[in-house]
C-alpha cells in the first residue's frame, strides 16, 4: 500500500513539502511574535523615522550635513564614507601587497625574508585589535596643531587628522572632464585598431604612447587652453585648529592603515602564489621561441598568474570593505557607526536599520561577486572544443 | 721518466663559500641587489632597535605602581597586576581551579586520544570523550545548583578563557550545520538547493558586526520573551550562524574533490543517501577538508575579538578597559600589545599545525 514511498521522485516530493513546511511554520511563529513583540515594547515600524531629525553631530562628512538633518541623510553619510574607506583602502592594500608580493619571491635573503615576517606578523592578528594598536598609536605619537609635521606647507598631521589641499573647480572646468572621457574612448578605439592590425598582418604596435597621448595631454591641454579653471584651497593654521582643505580624521587615518596592512598580507600571498603557479616550463618555452623577456613576462606569465591570483584578490577587496564596518569601534562614521549604532539606539527600530544596513552590504558584495565572474569568464582557458 | 703529479684542487674563490659566499650570492649577488640589501637593512635598523628598546630594554617589570613606572617605555608590572583579568575576566578569584582545571582535562583528553592510536576501541573511546566533554566544560565553568558547584553568571566570564570558549562552541557547533548546508547545496532537489545556497550566500555577504548586532538586538524580538537570552548565548548564536556557512562552503569543496566514482559506486552497491554519506562520502570529503577546516577556525579565533562590540569582555576588551582604571591610567598600548602577543602565539601554533596537516594529509604522489 506504501510502495509508492519506495518511488525516489515521491520522497523528494514529499521531504521538499516537509521542509517547506517546517519553514513557513517557524517563520510565520517568528512573525507573529515580532508582532507581539513590538505592540508589548511600543516600538514603532515602518520607514517614517527616515524623515525625521536626527539631532546628533558627525565629525566627518562628503556631503552636506547638520544636526538638523533627517535620518536619511545619515544614511547617506555613513555609506558614502563606508565607500571612501573602501576605495581608499584597496588602492592602498593593492600597492603595498603587490609590494610584499613581489618582494616575497625576492632572491634577496633579507628582502625575502623581512616579506615573510610582515605577512605572518599582521596577518595573523586579528584586524580589531590593529585598528585599536594604530588608533591609540596615532593618538599617542601625532603632535599637536600648532608643532603639526608639514610638508611643502600645503599638508599638515597633527592629532585632528591630515589636512591635504582641496582643489576646487571653476567654471569651465567640465570641459576638462569631457575631454578625459573622449581622451579614454579614444584609447579604446586606438586600441581595438591596433589589435586588428595585429591579427591581419602580425606586427604588434606598442600603443602605450597613443594612450597617454589620449588620457593626459589631451585633457592638459584643454586645461591650459581655457585658462587652468581650477585652485586649491590650502589649509592653514587659524587659532588653534585648521581651517580649508580636506581633512581626514586620525580615525579615517587608522582604519585605512590598519585595513590595507591586513588585507596586504592575502593580497600578497594571493600575489606569490600566482606567480609560483605558472610552470617554470613556460618561461623556458617562450624564450627557447625567441620572445624577449618582456614579452615573456607580459604575453606568457602575467596572462596566467593573474588567472590564479585575480580570484582571492578580488575577494580581499569585498573582506576589506565588510572589515571597515569595524570603524565602529574606533568612532570612525561608518554605515555601522552612525545608522546601525548611534540611529537605532535614537529610534530603536532594529529590523529597519539592520536590514537598511544588510542590504547595502549584500548589494556591495553582489557587485563585487558579479565583477569576479565576469573576470573569470574573460580569463578563462579557452579550449579547442568549447 | 717524468711521473705524473697529481696537482692539489685549489680552493673555491672566497665569494664562492663559507660566509663570505653566501652573503655574495644571497645579498650582493648585483648593483641591484646590493641597494635592495642595504634598504632592508636601513628598515631594519629603524624599526628593530626602537622596538627592542619600548619592549625590553628600557621598559620596567618591577615597578608597583603606575607613577613609579616609567613612561618612556613599556610597563609590563602592569601586566604582571592584571593578569588574572586578561585571563579570566571578572571570574571570582577563588573559582580559578575550574578553567584551570577544564583546561587540564582537556589536555588529558587529548593525550587519551593519541595514546589509542591503532587500538581497535579508539573511535569509541574517542566519540564518547567527545560526547560527555561539552557537559564537563558547561557544569565547570557556569556551575550548577544541583551539584554543588557555585553559579557563574556568564557576564562574569571574560578574558581569553572567553575567547576559547566561544571559538570552540562556535566551531563545535557549526559543524553540523555546516555539513547539513553543504549537503543542501549539492543537493538534486531545487527547493532545497535553494534555501542552502540563499542562507550560505546571504551570510557570507554580511559583516559579521552586524550578524552580531542582528543576534543581540534583532533576534531576542523573534521570541516570546519569557525565555531570557543571555547575552553570551546571543554572540554564541550569532558567531554560529556565521562559522557555519564558512565551513559548509570548506565542506562543499571537500565534497566536490571526491572523485564521482566514489558516488557511483556507493549507489551501484546498494546504499540509501544517509549510508552512502555517512560511510563512503563524508569520511573522505572531511579528510580532504581538514586544513582548510582548522584554517577557517583560525579565521573565527581572529573574529571572536569582534565580540567586545556587543559589550563582552574578551583581552582586547579588557586591555582597552585600561583608560577608565585610574590606577594605571595611560598603559593602553602596553594591554593592546600583550594581547597582540598572545593572539599572535596562539594562531601561529594553529596555522603551522594546519600546515602539517596539509603535508600529512596530501596523499599525492
Amino acid at each position: 500500500m506504501f510502495d509508492f514511498l519506495n518511488n525516489n521522485k515521491v520522497r523528494f516530493i514529499l521531504f521538499q513539502l516537509i521542509v517547506i513546511a517546517i519553514v513557513l511554520y517557524i517563520g510565520y511563529n517568528a512573525i507573529n511574535n515580532l508582532g507581539f513583540n513590538i505592540e508589548r515594547l511600543g516600538i514603532r515600524s515602518g520607514f517614517d523615522f527616515l524623515d525625521t531629525r536626527a539631532g546628533f553631530g558627525i565629525s566627518e562628512y562628503f556631503i552636506d550635513y547638520t544636526i538638523d538633518s533627517s535620518n536619511l541623510q545619515v544614511f547617506y553619510v555613513g555609506l558614502i564614507n563606508t565607500l571612501v574607506v573602501s576605495v581608499i583602502g584597496i588602492i592602498l592594500a593593492s600597492i603595498l601587497g603587490l609590494i610584499i608580493g613581489i618582494a616575497r619571491l625576492s632572491k634577496n635573503y633579507l628582502i625575502s625574508r623581512l616579506a615573510n615576517a610582515y605577512i605572518e606578523l599582521f596577518r595573523n592578528i586579528p584586524i580589531l585589535l590593529q585598528i585599536l594598536f594604530w588608533y591609540n598609536l596615532a593618538l599617542s605619537v601625532l603632535p599637536s596643531p600648532r608643532n603639526s609635521m608639514a610638508l611643502f606647507d600645503a599638508i599638515f598631521l597633527n592629532l585632528r587628522g591630515i589636512y591635504l589641499p582641496k582643489p576646487i573647480a571653476e567654471d569651465g572646468f567640465i570641459w576638462v572632464f569631457v575631454a578625459l572621457i573622449v581622451g579614454i574612448v579614444a584609447m579604446f578605439i586606438n586600441k581595438r585598431r591596433f589589435a586588428k592590425k595585429r591579427d591581419e598582418t602580425g606586427i604588434r604596435t606598442n600603443t602605450i604612447g597613443y594612450s597617454l597621448l589620449f588620457v593626459i595631454a589631451l585633457p592638459s591641454v584643454v586645461y591650459f587652453a581655457i585658462g587652468a579653471p581650477m585652485h586649491f584651497d590650502y589649509p592653514s593654521l587659524q587659532g588653534f585648529n585648521f581651517k580649508g582643505g580636506i581633512a581626514f580624521s586620525p580615525e579615517f587615518l587608522a582604519l585605512v592603515l590598519a585595513l590595507s596592512i591586513y588585507a596586504a598580507t592575502y593580497i600578497a600571498e594571493a600575489i606569490r602564489s600566482g606567480i609560483e603557479s605558472v610552470d617554470q616550463g613556460q618561461t623556458e618555452a617562450a624564450l627557447a621561441m625567441g620572445l624577449s623577456y618582456t614579452q615573456t613576462l607580459k604575453l606568457v606569465l602575467l596572462p596566467q598568474a593573474f588567472r590564479v591570483a585575480i580570484p582571492p584578490i578580488i575577494n580581499q577587496y569585498l573582506n576589506l570593505t565588510k572589515n571597515s564596518s569595524l570603524a565602529a569601534a574606533i568612532g570612525y562614521a561608518d554605515l555601522v557607526g552612525v545608522f546601525a549604532g548611534t540611529v537605532l539606539n535614537q529610534v530603536g527600530q532594529a529590523i529597519e536599520v539592520l536590514l537598511m544596513t544588510m542590504a547595502v552590504y549584500l548589494t556591495i558584495s553582489l557587485i563585487i561577486s558579479l565583477i569576479l565572474n565576469i573576470v573569470n569568464h574573460r580569463m578563462r582557458i579557452i579550449g579547442l572544443n568549447p | 721518466m717524468s711521473t705524473f703529479k697529481l696537482k692539489t684542487a685549489k680552493p673555491a674563490p672566497l665569494s664562492q663559500v663559507g660566509v663570505t659566499g653566501w652573503l655574495m650570492q644571497n645579498l650582493f649577488s648585483s648593483k641591484l641587489n646590493t641597494a635592495f640589501s642595504f634598504i632592508a637593512i636601513y628598515l631594519l635598523y629603524l624599526i628593530i632597535p626602537p622596538l627592542l628598546d619600548w619592549m625590553i630594554f628600557s621598559a620596567d617589570f618591577t615597578s608597583a605602581t603606575n607613577n613609579e613606572c616609567t613612561r618612556e617605555a613599556a610597563c609590563w608590572s602592569y601586566i604582571g597586576f592584571k593578569i588574572n583579568l586578561f585571563m579570566y575576566g571578572m571570574y571570582p578569584s577563588e573559582e580559578y581551579w575550574r578553567p584551570n582545571l577544564l583546561l587540564i582535562i582537556t589536555v588529558a583528553f587529548g593525550i587519551i586520544a593519541r595514546l589509542l592510536k591503532g587500538n581497535r576501541y579508539k573511535n569509541k573511546v574517542i566519540l564518547s570523550l567527545f560526547f560527555i566533554y561539552p557537559f564537563i566544560a558547561f557544569f565547570l565553568l557556569y556551575g550548577s545548583e544541583t551539584l554543588g558547584i557555585a553559579v557563574v553568571e556568564t557576564h562574569r566570564w571574560g578574558g581569553l578563557m572567553l575567547t576559547i570558549v566561544v571559538a570552540s562552541v562556535g566551531i563545535v557547533a557549526s559543524f553540523p550545520i555546516g555539513i547539513a548546508l553543504a549537503l543542501g547545496r549539492q543537493s538534486t532537489m531545487k527547493i532545497i538547493k535553494f534555501l542552502s545556497v540563499f542562507c550560505i550566500e546571504f551570510i557570507r555577504g554580511i559583516p559579521l558586526i552586524i550578524i552580531l548586532f542582528m543576534a543581540s538586538v534583532m533576534l531576542p524580538l523573534f521570541f516570546i520573551s519569557d525565555i531570557d537570552f543571555d547575552k553570551l548565548l546571543r554572540a554564541l548564536i550569532g558567531i554560529t550562524m556565521f562559522q557555519s556557512v564558512y565551513i559548509a562552503e570548506v565542506i562543499r569543496g571537500g565534497l566536490q574533490a571526491v572523485p564521482k566514482g566514489q558516488y557511483e559506486a556507493a549507489d551501484a552497491a546498494g546504499l540509501n543517501f544517509v549510508q552512502k554519506m555517512a560511510l563512503v562520502i563524508l569520511p573522505q570529503a572531511l579528510k580532504i577538508s581538514i586544513p582548510n577546516i582548522v584554517g577557517s577556525f583560525i579565521a573565527l579565533f581572529k573574529d571572536t575579538t569582534l565580540v567586545l562590540i556587543i559589550g563582552l569582555f574578551d583581552m582586547l576588551a579588557i586591555a582597552k578597559l585600561a583608560t577608565s582604571d585610574a590606577d594605571w591610567l595611560g598603559r593602553k598600548t602596553e594591554g593592546i600589545v600583550f594581547v597582540a602577543i598572545v593572539i599572535w602565539v596562539i594562531l601561529f601554533l594553529m596555522s603551522q599545525y594546519s600546515k602539517t596537516l596539509e603535508k600529512r594529509f596530501n596523499t599525492e604522489h
